[in-house]
């Protein structure tokens, strides 16, 4: 007990250093720039607390959210799955021209067009793990390979005459009717901005995430295969068969990242459909530690710092000096972690030797006389 | 404790016999354990001075220091004399020490050249690779020793002893004078190990000095000017090979401490419990790694295989539990016929496992200690209720197991890495032992244990055979195999070659056959 107390402790100490070493950093490069580094900290902080932004940081979390479980899963397994950006696009063009072409009552509909997302995107991983079980073929190579394909079959879809239409400069999706989609709730006092409904799916996945890990038989395997593949397999654990489950299950989640938006706000897929958000996933499941509550927090900085740095065109600072901040807590939070688990452990192992040495010693000397 | 004799030469000397080496006094802790304790050796230059002892008597902790990969907690290191403190290998390799792993370290896709120069490349100046100069020193090196270096070879079509070579001449390369080879000889063929102790009687010559690690007493007895004994982490005999024997090499490293393996009355019941009949298993080119095994394990019987490491007991291990494919060949555990089941699907039906390598197979070193109760276990009672794992049962149950094998720990929260490597085994053991298996795969169960641990789990062992399991034994401890086992084969490259009756056969006979040199049917070392 005191050693879980301890070492969440210190994961929280290593979250705060690997932030407070980037808002340095970020400080170092402001200050070089000729800018005012609190000046610049308290612009994007007021306007990241003002009730409408909280409204927005909130619902960009959710998609963060969302692609960073996708990532943990695998992650979890040992499994890199650096396709979560292709699996949730071409998830989410399938899904929004299914969701546009097909009228369902009200429910079913918005259950339907989800059930296609979380298909497509767990075919798309899918064909990853089957690669990886009976090719061998690194996860890595090919889900980076499989998102450019993936990239390549959207912009053929969404040519107007296959799934697109074209509307003024933009080509989208058939709009999905209002049986499909899901209204927004006012869950921030006095802001304008809606909150996704579907942030409760997000919720729900953490929540599965965390008991589909922690207490199930399924999840214990997943768990075991990361930590020793071959203590894994000695166990009984199909290897293979787990690779190509987690991969679909890392894909159904990755097939639900756009649909917040898709569903809540956008009601089709167009060229202006957020892209990238797989990769942001990455960053942010390696933030939280690949832990559903620790991911929460991660989304909400990274949605926190993608958001605030708005306000900065105002006042002529660069906007990407955020993305400094980004990338320096993600190395440092990384760095960080490590050496904390091997601190952690190396405190145990201490702390039982100094508890056993008495007793220990005292056995040996008596083998030793016998 | 008779030949205690001369605790290594007087440290002042003529300049001839000057010491290389000089260890005083090191100690190594880790935690819960103590690795080495009080080391003494001392290495004169242009000798070949072997470091004996069992698995785990701390022979590794104590090179690792030597080469710098870890500060020792006491103790000072002194090299020509001059006292030295090493905080990583490349310190130890500018004082001239170079290491030849176990596990060579070499990228197949490179040349043998390339491969040796590689991280100390000579350059032309600009980062360009100097190949001449490569060539030449390497030549140089390989003709002074006689290595029989080719350059320009792929080292992926090197076999094993060239292999080696090519790792003494890379250390050579780096200006080593005292080379250290851990277990050199464990990946070799016997042929391959006489050459290889030709190359350390030339590298004698030339004035280099080596540190021989082994655990083998015929080698070490047949290459060492000088043997140093560890055991249990200290040194307790420094001797000369000419006035010694295996026999009494053995004594000093085991001690007499050691409780004795035994089995009493034969508790062999004529019920057939594991069935192996013409088990055959080849790697991906088709060399056959079993040829042909069949044996029978009956109720309350304990089968001891015994072979030099590497002759097909890991395959066979793995077979039977299904982690490896068979090519022919059929297991039968009691009635049914469990040859195309998968590893899972054995382990329910009742085949318990005490690997090998605890670290690999065993355990999940950062995991709980009942998160390990777990592992192998996960579909049954009391870890699991339907598709969910029962927490609050299976951490009751690993407290059962604790207090039951005398686990020593603070507690069932503690990761398992925290454990020492005997409570670690003691727990593995009690976890095999819960849910009433009928076979118990017995790999090594006692390798690397302290001698407590080793009784309690001879005592685990005889306990389970009273009571009707069947046991397989592998294990490289004579005395354990012939001392726990009521039946005993041998295994030779795959094949079972001889049967021993554990009552009559002297660990002699027993090498002897395990070496083949009684069981001449086979191919003779083709290798």
């Amino acid at each position: 007990m005191k050693d879980r107390v301890n070492r969440l402790l210190l994961g929280l100490l290593a979250a705060v250093v690997a932030l407070a070493f980037s808002a340095g950093v970020t400080s170092i490069v402001l200050e070089i720039t000729d800018h005012n580094p609190i000046d610049t900290f308290q612009q994007m902080w007021d306007f990241a607390t003002k009730a409408d932004q909280i409204a927005v940081i909130i619902n960009q979390a959710t998609t963060y959210y969302l692609s960073a479980i996708a990532v943990a899963i695998g992650f979890r397994m040992n499994l890199f799955n650096i396709g979560v950006d292709g699996q949730y696009q071409l998830a989410a063009i399938v899904a929004a021209a299914f969701g546009g072409e097909v009228g369902l009552p009200m429910g079913l509909h918005q259950i339907a067009i989800i059930v296609v997302a979380m298909l497509v995107g767990s075919m798309w991983a899918g064909l990853v793990g089957v690669l990886k079980a009976t090719r061998g073929v690194s996860e890595v190579i090919s889900t980076i390979m499989m998102n450019a394909v993936a990239t390549a079959i959207i912009a053929y879809l969404i040519k107007p005459g296959h799934l697109g239409h074209l509307h003024g400069e933009n080509l989208t999706t058939e709009p999905i009717g209002h049986s499909g989609q899901v209204g927004g709730l006012d869950l921030v006092p006095d802001a304008h901005v809606k909150i996704y409904g579907l942030v409760f799916l997000a919720v729900a996945v953490g929540i599965g995430f965390q008991l589909l890990i922690s207490r199930t038989r399924f999840g214990f395997d997943l768990r075991a295969t990361g930590r020793s593949a071959s203590a894994a397999q000695a166990s009984g654990v199909n290897i293979k068969k787990m690779i190509i489950v987690a991969m679909l299950l890392s894909g159904a989640v990755a097939g639900l990242v756009n649909m917040p938006v898709l569903l809540g706000e956008a009601h089709n897929y167009s060229l202006s459909t957020p892209s990238g958000i797989g990769f942001t996933g990455i960053a942010i499941a390696l933030l939280g530690r690949n832990n559903p509550l620790g991911i929460v927090f991660a989304s909400l900085l990274w949605a926190f710092l993608d958001t605030s740095s708005n306000i900065l065109q105002l006042s002529d600072i660069p906007q990407s000096v955020v993305l400094i901040t980004e990338g320096v807590v993600v190395l440092s939070a990384v760095v960080a972690y490590e050496l904390v688990r091997r601190y952690g452990l190396r405190l145990q192992q201490r702390r039982v030797g100094r508890e056993l040495a008495a007793p220990e010693a005292g056995a040996e000397a008596l083998g030793v006389s016998a | 404790m008779s030949a205690d004799s001369a605790v290594a030469g007087d440290p002042v000397a003529e300049p001839d016999t000057r010491l290389a080496v000089v260890l005083r006094g090191i100690t190594k802790r880790y935690p819960g354990v103590i690795a080495n304790q009080n080391v003494n050796i001392s290495v004169r230059r242009g000798h070949v001075h072997a470091i004996v002892g069992e698995n785990g008597a701390g022979k590794s902790t104590l090179m690792k220091t030597l080469y710098g990969m870890h500060k020792p907690d006491e103790g000072d290191i002194e090299i020509d004399g001059a006292p030295v403190h090493f905080s990583s290998p490349s310190d130890a390799i500018k004082a001239g020490i170079g290491m030849v792993h176990q596990h060579f370290m070499l990228a197949d896709n490179l040349t043998v050249l390339e491969n040796i120069v590689l991280g100390a490349e000579p350059t032309h100046g600009g980062g360009v690779l100097d190949r001449r100069a490569a060539r030449r020193k390497i030549t140089e090196i390989s003709d002074a020793y006689g290595l029989g270096i080719k350059p320009d070879v792929l080292v992926e079509r090197l076999g094993v002893g060239d292999r080696q070579r090519v790792e003494i001449c890379k250390v050579l390369y780096r200006g080593a004078k005292i080379l250290i080879l851990d277990e050199p000889t464990a990946v070799l063929v016997p042929q391959e190990v006489d050459e290889l102790f030709g190359n350390l009687r030339d590298l004698k010559a030339e004035g280099l000095t080596v540190l021989f690690i082994s655990h083998k007493l015929d080698e070490v007895l047949a290459v060492a000017d000088e043997i140093t004994v560890i055991r249990r982490g200290t040194t307790v005999a420094t001797v000369d090979p000419k006035q010694t024997t295996a026999r009494k090499l053995a004594e000093l490293m085991v001690g007499s401490e050691l409780p004795v393996p035994e089995l009493r009355e034969s508790t062999v019941t004529d019920v057939v419990q594991l069935d192996v009949s013409g088990l055959t298993v080849a790697d991906i080119d088709g060399r056959k790694l079993l040829d042909d095994v069949r044996f029978r394990i009956r109720k309350g019987e304990i089968v001891g295989i015994g072979g030099v490491e590497g002759n097909g007991q890991a395959e066979l291990v793995e077979a039977i539990l299904g982690l490896r494919a068979a090519v022919a060949g059929q297991l039968r555990l009691g009635e049914q016929d469990i040859t195309h089941w998968s590893t899972r699907k054995r382990r329910e039906a009742g085949i318990a496992y005490i690997p090998e390598d605890r670290h690999r197979q065993g355990l999940l070193l950062e995991a709980p200690l009942w998160e390990n109760r777990i592992l192998g276990h996960q579909t049954e009672k009391p870890n699991a209720r339907g598709p969910l794992i029962d927490i609050g049962a299976a951490k009751r149950d690993t407290q059962r197991i604790v207090d039951a094998y005398d686990v020593r720990t603070p507690g069932i929260d503690v990761t398992a890495a925290s454990l020492s490597g005997g409570n670690q085994q003691k727990l593995i053991v009690g976890r095999e032992m819960s849910g009433n298996p009928v076979v118990l795969i017995a790999s090594h169960p006692t390798r690397g244990v302290d001698v407590g641990a080793q009784a309690a789990i001879w005592d685990h062992l005889r306990a389970a055979r009273a009571g009707g399991l069947a046991v397989l034994l592998i294990s490289a401890d004579l005395d354990e195999l012939i001392g726990m086992s009521d039946t005993l084969r041998v295994i030779l490259r795959g094949k079972l070659v001889a049967e021993m009756d554990p009552k009559t056969v002297t660990p002699a006979e027993l090498g002897a056959a395990m070496t083949g040199a009684t069981a001449s049917v086979e191919d003779g070392g083709a290798a």
